[in-house]
């Protein structure tokens, strides 16, 4: 079983961010269960989306404490609280943000992207929705999917324009991971 | 066919499926995506059904209430204090022996005001007269609804389901759903035939008042009918297993009973995270089990009795409550046993996940923990007791 936690802002996608990732995994014939849990129900509130895959259904129910991998979409969430929480020893962590970007101490095996996600958004989508950037960079972090599948599940949710904006942005979000870890 | 499908996705296009003639609903959290999808269903002609726009809960189930008593099978959806606001036509709609489907997402009730989930609502209208399934998860739901339609619609029923899914948990979750065809439902749900309807050329009158001449027999013949559900839902939910390869009892499910002396009955999505539990405790040698109640109306009292007889201790893990009096599961299960010869030694009551506090696998393992030789009566689980600290000055 894999758990994933996603931090952001009620209104940036995560529910999307989420569905697509279980649908990701859902082409690739796991058991994905996704779901959101809401604090305030109001824009810009912090929320959380969740993805628990398993190679059977998923029966548990509960939120996730424990994540193997943790995207954060709005690092200004980061500030005053601890998004790091019960990230496994292993855990790997993709967050939307600059280079400048303050981070947390983490565990020596653990591994955090931080990646221009809204600015690869901007530059592909004309929005700043860093979500499937950041998945691209997800599967390029992680390796628990392949680019393609991520792709199948960006066109099953979205058509002309949007689809192909959004196929970019989630390229260049793999390549941009994919060259930091070459660097290390 | 498998489909990654939110709850609330799956649920519409389970409806569409069953071809209701009058659709009527309020928007309420966490029930908006579902009537969302079915007016978006409706509209785009892919569903032949009156979606009636309505100003509130009440109207919406007066809408429903007359749609199928002019011999039109009908759905609404709903949750907290809508279902409360439709209180009076519920009991009305289970009076007039109308065979409605109703999805109640469940969720708690105010004050305070809170959007997440619980079963206060549903649990809350028990004694309407519906018949009350609980879905475990998305496919369930999606069953119950269909197996929902041929129990209320038989004839020796002829009375409204509320199928119950944790809301938010189910309705937003997302997860793959084995969706039947329309194929498949039409063989198992023939189309609505009405023993009585209001109709202009051939005029009845429904609901109207009985003096206490006769009275006592409507609801008496309720009760009986209750009776008879008992046994009619397995034989429906066996038929199901037929057309859509899909076992269910429709009562209850045991979960490793076999040789367990801790057993923790429940309903809803929780038996899920229950039954993790249940499988690691198990991989460290504890006889453990879960008894999984589908059917809250009617009870089923002498199966669950069955179940448990030689099991030696019981917890009964509930998200409602009566308040002023032991938890209305746990108090249903406890005088079910009363009076028999075999019964568990300790009966215990437990609260959890009231409001959408989280029910974690560590909640389920305390459960366990505290399930021991002494009884206890409405233990709340992962209560703060430094909130109750009270201070006035």
């Amino acid at each position: 079983m894999k758990e994933i936690r996603i931090h952001a802002r009620a209104g940036q996608g995560a529910i999307t961010t989420a569905t697509l990732l279980g649908k990701a995994y859902f082409h690739k014939g796991s058991y994905p269960y996704a779901f959101p849990h809401f604090g305030a129900a109001r824009m810009g509130a912090p929320m959380n989306a969740f993805v628990r895959v398993d190679t059977k259904p998923v029966r548990l129910r509960s939120q996730i404490y424990q994540p193997d991998f943790l995207i954060i979409v709005d690092a200004t969430l980061m500030r005053g609280f601890n998004c790091f929480s019960g990230l496994k020893d292993k855990g790997i962590a993709i967050i939307n943000g600059g280079q400048n970007l303050e981070l947390p101490k983490v565990g020596a095996q653990q591994k955090v992207y931080v990646m221009p996600a809204n600015e690869i958004a901007m530059k592909n989508i004309g929005r700043p929705l860093g979500n499937t950037a950041l998945l691209g960079g997800f599967c390029a972090a992680t390796g628990e999917l392949e680019l393609d599948g991520l792709f199948e599940a960006i066109k099953a949710r979205f058509s002309g324009k949007a689809q192909e904006a959004n196929i970019a942005s989630a390229k260049e979000g793999f390549e941009f991971v994919k060259s930091k870890i070459k660097k290390s | 066919m498998k489909q990654f499908f939110e709850g609330s996705h799956a649920v519409a296009e389970t409806i569409r499926l069953c071809k209701p003639g009058v659709i009527s609903a309020y928007p309420i959290t966490p029930q908006t995506h579902i009537v969302e999808d079915l007016a978006k269903i409706v509209a785009d002609g892919r569903l032949n059904s009156q979606f009636v726009n309505v100003e509130s809960e009440h109207s919406a189930a007066s809408v429903v209430l007359g749609g199928v008593a002019a011999g039109v099978r009908s759905y609404t959806a709903t949750s907290s204090q809508g279902l409360l606001l439709m209180a009076e036509v519920i009991f009305n709609i289970a009076g007039m022996r109308l065979p409605l489907v109703l999805t109640c997402a469940n969720r708690s009730v105010s004050a305070p005001i809170n959007i997440w989930n619980d079963q206060q609502d549903s649990v809350s209208l028990r004694d309407a007269g519906w018949i009350q399934l609980y879905a475990e998860n998305i496919q369930e739901a999606v069953d119950f609804h269909i197996i929902g339609y041929r129990i209320a619609e038989d004839k020796s029923m002829m009375l409204p389901v509320m199928v119950c899914m944790d809301g938010f948990i189910l309705t937003h979750g997302i997860e793959t759903v084995d969706m039947p065809t329309q194929e498949q439902v039409d063989k198992f749900l023939p189309p609505y035939k009405a023993l009585y309807k209001l109709d202009v050329d051939d005029p009845v009158t429904l609901g109207a008042l009985v003096d206490p001449e006769s009275y006592m027999e409507t609801r008496f013949a309720i009760h009986k009918t209750h009776e008879e559900a008992l046994s009619l839902i397995p034989k429906i939910a066996a038929d199901f297993s037929k057309s859509f390869g899909r076992t269910y009892n429709g009562l209850i499910e045991k979960y490793r009973l076999d040789d367990a002396d801790r057993v923790i009955v429940a309903m809803g999505s929780v038996c899920g995270t229950i039954k993790d539990v249940i499988d690691e405790l198990r991989s460290k040698g504890k006889k453990v089990g879960l008894l999984k109640v589908t059917s809250y109306r009617p009870f089923p009292a002498a199966a669950i009795c069955d179940a448990l007889k030689d099991v030696s201790k019981v917890a009964v893990l509930e998200k409602a409550l009566s308040l002023g009096a032991l938890m209305p599961l746990a108090t249903e299960i406890k005088s079910a046993f009363f009076g028999r010869k075999k019964s568990p030694k300790v009966i215990s009551s437990f609260v959890a996940g009231l409001g959408g506090r989280d029910i974690t696998k560590q909640s389920v393992k305390d459960v366990f923990r505290l399930l021991t030789a002494k009884e206890l009566d409405g233990e709340f689980i992962d209560l703060k007791p430094e909130l109750l600290k009270e201070n006035y000055e």
